[in-house]
């Protein structure tokens, strides 16, 4: 149940009524009726957003992990117990287990590269003085786009026949014949990341950039009467500083880049021959292309919690660096 | 060289080294809008062609329903409407409820709220392929059994989008709320406004910066949402631009042109919104999370 936590028994009042003078005092000066008028009001506001997120993410959720030990399919869709059957087949499975690997290694270089560049550019562009608002507007191109586009897009620049990678290449007399960007394991990663650092680097550098430009200049003054260089500048001042826009920047990347399914399934498809398959384009292949939902179900639940899991530890940092 | 040319030097390298990275990273976007004014022979030619020679608005004629070589006339208004409907009511819906909880958690204590924060966040970290399939199945058990239809209908994808889109509004809201000094709030209560009346009256005017912002992020993630819509909708009654973008590939072909014409004229909503609201974009990100 939710209320004001005005509530403390004999032993912790204290503690209690020390926090609760250093939070905003809106509440706790109240009569009795009117705490239980303001936590009505905290129902009545929460109650909204909790429901849809309810109906729409928890429940479906929960469903599909229902369905998960069930023989459920779309063709014949009774759902007979089957016990861990599914959960059985799909650690046998071996595309499954390199999907699992190709998914954590994909997130991991992904967010990092973008965090890194997004870095880069942030401090880069928080010291020039000429062109500053046209640079943030620059950046802020990538964001318009939908990330489906992004995925065509790149799929034809990295396209071995008429790309404009190969052709670039070609005429520069760089390349003679064609690389296979796509076909290649590695290269369609690497291809498939760049697209996704592109889409996911703009967030970040802009976050950092804020952060970088809210530091008072006066501590870079007193660094500079002390001959501090700027790399020491930067490790001493600016990266200790951006701490709290660090840990958001982090956390807003991975919840974009573990919906990036779309660049994905566009430019390769989880193909060819199954070598850039990662758990979003694995799980529909099962549950609809080969119509086995429940397993499919199985493995999108593997899918929720690997991507929550990436994100349940920087929030954890987050709300950490948050009075709340 | 001297300490201080050497720096100048520098400088002015990493500024260089930043425009390149820039215009490298515009290279797509303006290749999609150079692509859709092209002329067909220069769409793969080799060497690439940079810069359109001659320009042609042939690639915008399967949007107004006139066919080309490439593709037949596509029901692109239909898409367009279809996305401007389920975006526009999912952003307006989302921000609202946002802000009713986002303020909540500003300004309340209250039992499990770090919980529930933190739970409803995840809600958005959850792929969508985890929620398209089994809300379709969901939704076409509620459309079988009962008169409401969310199977390939607006109605459906509005309530998904919404769902989708509260999180992040409620973490942006937030934090402006936070930035609220919460003085003009006890104030206002000793003056004897009630808890609503606390919200509308002060605070809410106050966060309208932070609405702007929140708008903009549940705006382009509905406008250009793709994984859901695709499986959730089956024709012209429901299809938005992002897969009716797919209109534009055959079995074996892309029309690249007719492809990049499309996503031309869906950039430019997203292109108003955000330089519209640019500044308090930034703001709503930081300080949002931060304070």
């Amino acid at each position: 149940m939710i209320k004001p936590s005005l509530v403390f028994d004999e032993g912790g009042q204290r503690l209690a009524m020390a926090q609760l003078t250093q939070a905003s005092a809106l509440t706790e000066r109240l009569s009795p009726t009117r705490r239980a008028k303001a936590s009505r009001f905290v129902v009545a506001m929460l109650a909204p957003s909790v429901v849809i997120v309810i109906f729409v993410v928890a429940f479906p959720l929960i469903y599909s992990l229902y369905l998960s030990f069930t023989s459920f399919t779309l063709l014949r869709p009774v759902a007979a117990w089957n016990d861990f059957a599914n959960y059985r087949r799909l650690l046998q499975d071996p595309i499954f287990g390199q999907a699992f690997i190709n998914t954590l290694l994909f997130m991991f270089v992904t967010i990092n590269a973008a965090f890194l560049m997004g870095l880069f550019l942030s401090q880069a562009i928080a010291r020039t003085i000429r062109g500053q608002s046209v640079l943030r507007t620059m950046l802020m191109v990538p964001m318009m786009f939908a990330p489906v586009m992004i995925g065509f897009q790149f799929r034809w620049f990295f396209n071995d026949q008429v790309g404009l990678v190969n052709n670039v290449l070609t005429s520069l007399g760089v390349l003679n014949g064609s690389i296979p960007w796509l076909v290649d394991r590695w290269l369609a990663m690497f291809s498939i990341g760049v697209a996704t650092v592109w889409m996911n680097t703009p967030v970040v550098a802009i976050i950092l950039l804020a952060g970088t430009l809210s530091i008072s200049p006066e501590l870079y003054e007193a660094a500079d009467v002390d001959g501090a260089n700027d790399w020491q500048k930067f490790r001493l001042i600016t990266y200790p500083l951006l701490g709290p826009f660090i840990t958001i920047g982090l956390t807003i990347l991975s919840l974009d880049v573990a919906r990036g399914f779309d660049i994905v399934s566009i430019m390769t498809g989880g193909g060819p021959a199954h070598r850039t398959e990662l758990l979003w384009t694995y799980v529909p292949r099962v549950a609809i292309q080969d119509s086995r939902f429940a397993l499919g179900a199985a493995m999108s639940f593997v899918t929720v919690i690997v991507t929550i899991s990436f994100t349940v530890y920087l929030f954890r940092q987050l709300l950490k660096s948050r009075i709340l | 060289m001297r300490p201080s040319s050497r720096r100048r030097l520098r400088t002015t390298l990493v500024d260089l080294l930043v425009w390149v990275i820039l215009i490298a990273m515009l290279v797509p976007a303006l290749w999609l809008v150079f692509t859709s004014v092209r002329n067909p022979v220069e769409v793969n030619a080799k060497p690439p062609v940079w810069i359109p020679r001659e320009l042609t608005l042939d690639g915008f004629k399967p949007l107004f329903g006139q066919s080309t070589g490439a593709t037949g006339a596509i029901p692109f208004d239909r898409y367009f409407l279809n996305s401007v409907v389920v975006a526009l009511s999912s952003t307006c819906i989302a921000v609202a409820l946002g802000t009713l909880a986002g303020y909540v958690f500003a300004r309340y204590r209250f039992r499990g709220k770090n919980m529930l924060f933190l739970g409803i966040m995840l809600s958005r970290a959850v792929p969508g392929i985890s929620l398209s399939l089994p809300l379709f199945v969901l939704f076409a058990r509620l459309s079988q059994s009962g008169p409401i239809k969310l199977i390939d209908s607006p109605l459906g994808l509005i309530i998904v989008y919404v769902a989708v889109n509260v999180p992040f509004t409620i973490w942006l809201m937030d934090g402006f709320f936070r930035e609220i000094p919460a003085e003009l709030s006890e104030a206002a209560q000793l003056d004897g406004c009630s808890e609503w009346q606390t919200f509308t009256r002060i605070n809410l005017p106050l966060a309208l910066p932070g609405l702007a912002a929140s708008a903009i992020f549940a705006f382009l993630a509905a406008w250009n949402e793709f994984q859901i819509a695709s499986v959730l909708t089956r024709t012209v009654n429901s299809k938005t631009a992002p897969v009716g973008l797919f209109d534009f590939t055959g079995q074996f072909t892309i029309d690249w042109r007719g492809m990049a014409a499309m996503a031309t004229v869906m950039m430019i909503p997203a292109v108003a919104f955000v330089l519209v609201v640019q500044r308090n974009l930034v703001r709503g990100l930081t300080f949002g999370a931060v304070k």
